[in-house]
């Protein structure tokens, strides 16, 4: 499950070693060519701290771990260095409502 | 080497200190002025502000007042109000403990009030000042954590670290305690598959549960708009960075506030009370979350904060980890640990959780916590009701 020997952008934290997203620690820019555990991907849009990009490849369908748990379930294909945001990720749980509006964001 | 204070109980402490507890918030000027000539002398002031008596507050004032922190406990009652102060007094004698109670309407008023309490504590300060001190071993340390004034940065930095260090508490024979059930909304399933015994696992699924349907009742969600512009994309993400501060270790027990942990492990403490939504919210700051900690025994409490909090306690120490390097600078004077060091590239979670894990043996040994150096004593207590203990929840 090691994959230290595979340089990764410093800007990168790894939580759990079974996790297949990583987490942005200062910010990515768009255009930047960064490399993620061995993969040289472009950052297609700026990501600020805290966001999350695919560590590889993740199949739809699959969960996704952070912190070795499974955080939900993709719900379409992820490339290596996708952002997995809103838009790719759906809670297990709870749809994710954002306060306020009571706006669905990811059922 | 670290000693601890030890009690007639056989329980060791990491501080020796006076306890002055008002039972009604009628007595809280009295016990304040008393306490304020020895407030950097070890000598902590706590109490109950409702009249009408509460199991919950009878039980917490109990385990705080015979906390192995604690040498003699001094309890200031106005006279009239509801709280059973001759039990307290007696269960806190029952221990050993040098204690006293002093009723205000009794004594004539608040300067004899004032005076006579004063002549005690420096009595009782002499008297435990003998306590004997003996070898203490991490084994028989109960560490609590906690977090406020949480940012984007908490749940990756300083809660992972803290879990880290909760790792190498329990590996090492301690007894650690998480909490903040209304946090833990969405890894239920994913805590009660670290259930130590499989009968444990519904009764953890159950106190989240419970946490869910208290806050719905009280109209308080826990995902905001600001968490999914600060990368949290589910409810889940966010609360297993709150739940991170756990670590990895199994978990043993489940507590309420004033259960102490009968072997060394890992333990959930619920702070939601039972029974219908009644006293408003569980918990009105993270002031008395750190009290409930302390009520099961923690000798201190690990608080991880992004956005700064600078508080400390009454009987136990705390050592607040900063998960935001910008807020370590701006607040350095109320910190102990800067885990914003992981997002320059400074330091990684395993160094910073052993740093941790050091400080809170230096602690144990003496050394003081920003907030302990600061004079910080912050202490909170209110309403609440909780049923028995299941079996199924300790060890």
């Amino acid at each position: 499950m090691s994959l230290t020997m595979h340089p990764t952008d410093p800007r990168l934290l790894r939580l759990h070693p079974a996790d297949n997203v990583l987490t942005v620690i200062r910010a990515l820019e768009a255009g930047e060519r960064i490399s993620v555990e061995g993969q040289e991907v472009v950052v297609a849009a700026r990501l600020p701290l805290g966001h999350k990009l695919a560590a590889r490849a993740i199949a739809a369908g699959e969960k996704i771990f952070k912190y070795g748990a499974p955080i939900g379930s993709a719900t379409q294909a992820i490339a290596p260095g996708d952002h997995v945001h809103m838009h790719n990720l759906r809670s297990d749980y709870l749809p994710t409502f954002l306060r306020g509006e009571s706006e669905t964001v990811s059922r | 080497m670290m000693t601890g204070y030890l009690r007639s109980d056989g329980r060791k402490g990491i501080r020796n200190l006076v306890v002055v507890a008002y039972l009604v918030e009628c007595a809280h000027h009295v016990a304040r002025e008393m306490v304020f000539p020895f407030r950097e002398k070890g000598v902590h002031l706590l109490g109950f502000p409702g009249c009408y008596p509460n199991a919950y507050a009878h039980r917490m004032l109990r385990q705080l007042c015979t906390h192995p922190n604690v040498g003699a406990t001094l309890l200031i009652s106005l006279g009239c109000e509801g709280f059973h102060r001759g039990r307290l007094l007696e269960e806190i004698r029952a221990t050993g403990r040098p204690a006293e109670l002093l009723a205000i309407q009794e004594e004539g008023g608040t300067r004899r009030t004032i005076a006579e309490g004063q002549n005690w504590i420096a009595a009782a300060r002499a008297q435990i000042a003998a306590t004997p001190r003996t070898a203490l071993g991490v084994d028989e340390l109960i560490v609590g954590t906690v977090c406020g004034g949480s940012d984007a940065t908490s749940g990756i930095t300083a809660n992972p670290a803290v879990g880290r260090a909760f790792d190498l508490l329990v590996q090492n024979g301690a007894r650690a305690i998480f909490e903040e059930t209304g946090e833990l909304i969405g890894c239920e399933q994913i805590m009660a598959a670290r259930a130590a015994r499989p009968e444990l696992a519904p009764a953890l699924v159950a106190c989240v549960d419970k946490a869910a349907r208290y806050y719905t009742t009280m109209g308080h969600g826990s995902f905001a708009p600001g968490n999914a512009e600060g990368g949290l994309t589910t409810q889940e993400e966010k609360s297993m960075g709150a739940y991170s501060k756990s670590g990895n270790s199994p978990i043993t027990g489940l507590l309420t506030p004033g259960d102490v942990p009968p072997r060394p492990g890992l333990y959930l403490l619920d702070v939601v009370p039972d029974g219908e939504v009644r006293w408003g919210f569980p918990n009105i700051s993270d002031v008395q979350e750190i009290g409930e900690l302390i009520a099961c025994g923690s000798h201190l409490t690990l608080f991880t904060t992004g956005r700064g909090s600078v508080v400390g306690s009454a009987i136990s120490p705390v050592i607040k980890i900063c998960a935001n390097p910008e807020t370590y600078r701006r607040l350095s004077e109320d910190m102990d640990v800067n885990a914003g060091r992981i997002l320059e590239g400074a330091a990684t979670l395993d160094e910073v959780g052993r740093e941790i894990y050091d400080r809170i043996l230096r602690v144990a040994a003496g050394e003081k916590t920003a907030s302990e150096a600061l004079g910080h004593q912050e202490f909170s207590l209110v309403y609440k009701s909780f049923e028995p203990l299941g079996p199924a929840c300790l060890p």
